[in-house]
Parts: structure tokens; C-alpha cells; sequence
């Protein structure tokens, strides 16, 4: 069971036009390899679950657009005869069948003969830990339960790929956060090559082997989890992945003219105008006096393990600092902002 | 003293005032129950006149089920010919209604509205005007117009709006197209998914759909007194019959003869509504 299984899956080209206009996808190509789990993150209407659903055989794409497993080119190819597993947002378990009749449903329609069916479904059932509720109602379960059943209902027939669309998204946080948990040590157990949709970054983080970050229908960047937090592509990716603080303002001697001060920048850059993320955590509050880079407490504002400090009058618009929760400052106060310029990420020449 | 005589008139107002409550209360279920018994009376007595022994003479000749044994032994045949046409009638909307309903649904758009529309449209055509309509169209073939099928052909065009749009409404209700779609997902092909979760998901609607069309199908008249031959004559052109060509106590029983059909299935109908909305709010 630990071995990687499933298949490669390639997006050729493949873009999206709805029937009244509407384009919802760019031309889009992305490899897949065979037991991976690929995250697909962004707002809601980037396009995300139309390309969700063009692997899964529910959505066709624009011509000329491909889809092939393993090589084999099965654009053409119904989702019934696809082999996929798709677990949905509202669950969509069938309310005339009990749990364990959901979960043997695709085993069901594959013939497999009884005996082994009733093996797999308590196979499954341990798994996803739902056992002694196999003859619930489907009305009968909670929202995290219903979620395990879907999951073990997509994963029973041993699909070629597992698709998830905002599984999570129905489910109240501290739930979200166990089920999170849970289905990365599944993903990782199974092997199996996955495709999650979600907008939320931090399931994007936790589940992700890569993050396909999509925007207005076309791919933002592709990378692991810390290629997309570290070093985003542009202002977009830097803002929706995580919180940012985006500074313009003029390079001169390595380092960046702001109305506050001189910010160090990495070495080997070039003069001139100039766009820098800084990630909330990688700034230090520091005494004001002799401070390279200076400004006035806006607000703090305490969420436990950390305080939010906005500091205005360092750039045009208010930075935002993670300081420790033992801090001590308060709004008028003058500090100073100290910034390892490894962690000053330079976007490219401010495109948005 | 003097606040004692205000204390008394304040209490002799109170039960003024809620004198002239129940005042208004008994006024008002007064005129509920007259409205009711001038509905309900005509009823009660046109039973009562098919037990009685002579109408004329009143319930004191005797109570006496003489009426309904002819009743049964003259007009038979049409009460069965009625059941078989109601039967099939339900077969028929069952098998065109229910795939139409998911297909209708299924599909969406504007084609789909407009055939819904067309389906739609025997409810506010009368139904003289459809059977002029198929007179016109079909009368041509005698054995297709002698027989009882001719008929059944009238009733199926008058009742299928029922049984599709309360499968339609089923439908929507419980997003058969989730549940299509995951079906499809796990390799259900689409007559599997139909048999599958399609139709035992929207069994409340269809149970709701197919009492309608039984009781419509029982009692219609219009259409089919148009549509009828004297050897095709269903329960309700009967009836007519019988009003105006038998004593009025054979015409009476006949009438109880045919409440006592119709008001299990009115029953059933009610029943069902009731269940089905609490159930509705679960999911």
C-alpha cells in the first residue's frame, strides 16, 4: 500500500471557453508526475476547478487542448471510463445508500464480487478511521465524517489519479485544521497522484509536493511550497501566498531608498527603480536610534503567539512586522526595522 | 371607597373586553363552519341518497346498498375500464415522464425550458380543444378510434406536466447533478447512474407525481367525454350518464362508489406532502 501509485498526468494546451463566451482558462500545460500531489491555488474564479474538472473528464477543453495518463491521450475519454476518484466540496454522497453501500459503489459498478468488496470497505473504513458507522444513514453523519466516507468512496476503487475539490472548504476551522492533518498522512500513505483545488494557502503549504498558483485562468508559477513562499514569481503570487509587504522605491549601493531610511539589499544588484517582498516575520524591531531604517507604531495588534505591528512612515504604505508576543510597543512609538537582506526578495522590475 | 368603585369598573371592563373576544371567536368559527357544511353538505346528502331505500320518501324508507350492488353490476365495466386506463396512464407518464424530467434537467438551457413549456401547455389548453385536437388528428383510424388506447392517449397528454414537474422539482431540490457527477466519477455509465441514484433519490417526487396522475387520471371528464365511444365509456362519463338517464339513487351510489376510490389516493397525496417536507429540511 506504500508503494507510489497511479499515473503521470500531462495537461496539454489546454484551455477553456464557455458556451456564452466566457473564457474561464488560458492555454494551460502542467506535468504531473506519477504519485505526486499537485495543489492548484487561487481565488475563487482563476480557473482553478475548470481545469479540476478537464482532468477528470467533466469539463472538455477548447480544441487542440490534450489530457493523457501515462501517455495514453484519454481527452477523449468519458470520466466514467477514466478511472479517476473525485472528492467533492458538498461531499455528494448518495442519501439512498448507507455508508458502507457508498463506499462499495464503484466496486460495485466494477464487478467485483462481494466478498472482496466487503474486504476493501473495512480495509477503507480503518483508514479513514470511520469505523462502527458503516450502516449510518448518510443523514446521520457530520460534516468531517461525511468527508472521510467521500474520501474512502473516491479512493476505494483504486483510481488512477485522486482529484479533491475544496474538500476542506465546507468544514468549520478547528475541524479543518484535524482533516488537513489527516489527509496528508492519507495522500502520503496511498501514494497516489493527486490534484487538490483550494484557495486556502496554508492547505496549499501543508499538502502540496508543488503549488500551481492560477490567476485569471492562467498559471501565476509552479513550484514547492517554499520556491512560492520564498521567492514568488511577482506582487501577486507574494500577496496571495501568505502576507507581504511590497516596497517600491529606488536601488542605490545595494541597498533601497525608502522615505524611512536604507533598506539593505542582497549584493550584486543593480541601481534603479525597484519592487521587494518582505515576508512579516523576517523583520526585527529595533531601537530607532541609529537604526538604518525607521518609522512611527501605527497599530498592534495581539493574536497570541505573536504581535501584528503596523510601522507607517517607512514606505508609502504602512509595514506590517511579526514581532514576538513579549514586545513591548505601543501606537506613537519610534522604532527601528532591522531586515536580513537574504530575506529581501526582489520582484521582477514591478510587473503586477 | 372610592378606589374600590374604580377597581370595580376596571375589572367589569376586563371581562368586557374578553367577553367580546370570545364573541368575535365564536362569530368566526360560525362563519367557518357555514362555509364549510355549504361545501360539504351537497356531498354528505348526494352519499345519503345513494343508501336510501326512496329518495323521495327520505332516509326513513331505509338504508339499503340495493343502489350500489346495480351501480356495480350496470357500470362495471367502466369503474375497471377507468382503473386500467389510470394504470396505464401512470406506466405511461412513469416511462416518458421520469427520463424526460432527468434529461430536461439534466441539460438546462433554453431548449430545455421551451420543451418544458410545450409539456406544460395541456394545463391551460381545455381539454375539450386537445380531444378536437386528437378527433382530428388520429380519429381517422377506426380500430386506434374504438378503442380504449384513444382515450389513454388524451389522459397521457393531460397528465404528463404533472409527473415531470414534480420530478423536476425533486430533482433540483437534491442537486442530482452532484450526485450524477460523482457517480460518473466512480464508473457509473449513465443508465447505471439513473437506475442507480437518480431514480431512488427522487422517489419522493415521483410517488407525489404518479397519485396526481391516478387521481386525475380517475376523474376526468372532459376531454374523455369527447374522446369516448359508447363501448369505451370511462367511470366519470358514466356518471354523467347515469344523471341523466337513471333513478338519482343509482346516480348517487354511483358518486360514493367513486369517493370511495378517489379519497384513499387524495389521503395518500396529503400523507405524502407532509412526510416528504420534513424530510426535505434534513437534507
Amino acid at each position: 500500500m506504500n508503494a507510489t501509485h497511479g499515473v503521470a498526468v500531462s495537461v496539454a494546451a489546454c484551455a477553456k471557453t464557455f458556451a456564452d463566451g466566457t473564457r474561464a482558462l488560458q492555454s494551460i500545460t502542467l506535468e504531473i508526475a506519477r504519485g505526486e500531489t499537485v495543489v492548484l491555488l487561487g481565488p475563487s474564479g482563476c480557473g482553478k476547478t475548470t481545469l479540476l474538472r478537464i482532468i477528470a473528464g467533466l469539463e472538455q477543453p477548447d480544441r487542440g487542448g490534450r489530457v493523457l495518463f501515462d501517455g495514453e491521450d484519454v481527452t477523449a475519454v468519458p470520466i466514467e471510463r477514466r478511472m479517476v476518484g473525485m472528492v467533492f466540496q458538498n461531499y455528494a454522497l448518495f442519501p439512498n445508500m448507507d455508508v458502507a453501500d457508498n463506499i462499495a459503489y464503484g466496486l460495485k459498478i466494477r464487478g467485483m464480487p462481494r466478498k472482496e468488496r466487503q474486504a476493501r470497505v473495512a480495509e477503507l473504513v480503518k483508514l479513514t478511521g470511520i469505523e462502527g458507522l458503516e450502516h449510518r444513514r448518510v443523514d446521520q453523519l457530520s460534516g468531517g465524517q461525511r468527508q472521510r466516507v467521500a474520501l474512502a468512496r473516491a479512493v476505494a476503487p483504486r483510481p488512477r489519479v485522486l482529484l479533491l475539490d475544496e474538500p476542506l472548504a465546507a468544514l468549520d476551522a478547528a475541524l479543518r485544521e484535524r482533516l488537513r492533518g489527516e489527509l496528508n498522512r492519507l495522500l502520503r500513505m496511498l501514494g497516489i497522484t493527486a490534484v487538490y483545488v483550494t484557495h486556502d494557502q496554508t492547505e496549499a503549504m501543508v499538502l502540496g509536493d508543488r503549488v500551481v498558483v492560477m490567476r485569471k485562468g492562467a498559471i501565476a508559477q509552479v513550484g514547492t511550497p517554499r520556491e512560492i513562499y520564498f521567492s514568488p514569481a511577482n506582487q501577486f503570487v507574494a500577496a496571495f501566498v501568505g502576507a507581504a509587504n511590497i516596497l517600491e522605491g529606488h536601488a542605490a549601493h545595494e541597498a533601497l531608498v525608502l522615505p524611512g531610511g536604507r533598506l539593505p539589499l542582497p549584493a550584486g544588484g543593480r541601481n534603479g527603480p525597484l519592487v521587494v517582498m518582505i515576508r512579516p516575520e523576517a523583520i526585527r524591531l529595533v531601537a530607532a536610534a541609529g537604526a538604518a531604517l525607521a518609522g512611527e507604531v501605527e497599530s498592534v495588534s495581539f493574536v497570541g503567539d505573536r504581535l501584528r505591528v503596523t510601522v507607517q512612515g517607512v514606505a508609502a504604505r504602512a509595514v506590517v512586522v511579526e514581532a514576538p508576543n513579549a514586545a513591548t510597543v505601543k501606537p506613537g512609538d519610534r522604532v527601528g526595522l532591522a531586515v536580513d537582506p537574504a530575506c529581501v526578495r526582489i520582484l521582477a522590475d514591478g510587473s503586477p | 371607597m372610592r378606589r374600590e368603585k374604580a377597581h370595580r369598573a376596571a375589572r367589569a371592563s376586563g371581562s368586557l373586553a374578553s367577553l367580546r373576544r370570545r364573541l368575535v371567536f365564536a362569530g368566526q368559527l360560525l362563519f367557518t363552519l357555514a362555509v364549510a357544511s355549504f361545501l360539504v353538505v351537497p356531498a354528505f346528502l348526494s352519499i345519503l341518497a345513494g343508501v336510501t331505500a326512496n329518495y323521495f320518501v327520505g332516509i326513513r324508507s331505509g338504508v339499503t346498498l340495493q343502489w350500489v350492488v346495480q351501480v356495480l353490476t350496470l357500470y362495471g365495466d367502466t369503474i375497471m375500464r377507468s382503473l386500467v386506463i389510470a394504470l396505464a396512464t401512470l406506466a405511461a407518464t412513469l416511462l416518458v415522464g421520469v427520463p424526460a424530467a432527468y434529461a430536461l434537467y439534466r441539460r438546462g438551457g433554453r431548449l430545455s425550458r421551451l420543451i418544458e413549456e410545450v409539456i406544460t401547455l395541456p394545463l391551460a389548453i381545455p381539454g375539450l380543444a386537445i380531444a378536437l385536437a386528437l378527433l382530428l388528428t388520429y380519429g381517422g383510424i377506426p380500430e386506434f378510434r374504438r378503442s380504449w388506447l384513444f382515450i389513454l392517449v388524451g389522459h397521457v397528454v393531460f397528465t404528463l406536466p404533472f409527473m415531470v414537474r414534480s420530478v423536476i422539482a425533486v430533482l433540483a431540490a437534491i442537486d442530482v447533478k452532484l450526485l450524477d457527477e460523482s457517480a460518473a466519477s466512480l464508473g457509473a455509465s449513465a443508465w447505471r447512474r439513473f437506475r442507480d441514484v437518480i431514480v431512488p433519490n427522487a422517489q419522493p417526487g415521483i410517488l407525489a407525481g404518479a397519485l396526481m396522475v391516478v387521481t386525475l387520471s380517475l376523474g376526468e371528464f372532459n376531454l374523455t367525454w369527447m374522446l369516448h365511444t359508447p363501448l369505451t365509456k370511462t367511470l366519470p362519463v358514466g356518471l354523467a350518464d347515469s344523471y341523466a338517464s337513471m333513478r338519482l339513487e343509482i346516480a348517487s351510489a354511483y358518486t360514493l362508489v367513486f369517493f370511495v376510490m378517489i379519497v384513499p389516493l387524495l389521503v395518500a397525496m396529503q400523507w405524502i406532502a407532509g412526510r416528504g417536507r420534513p424530510n426535505g429540511e434534513r437534507r
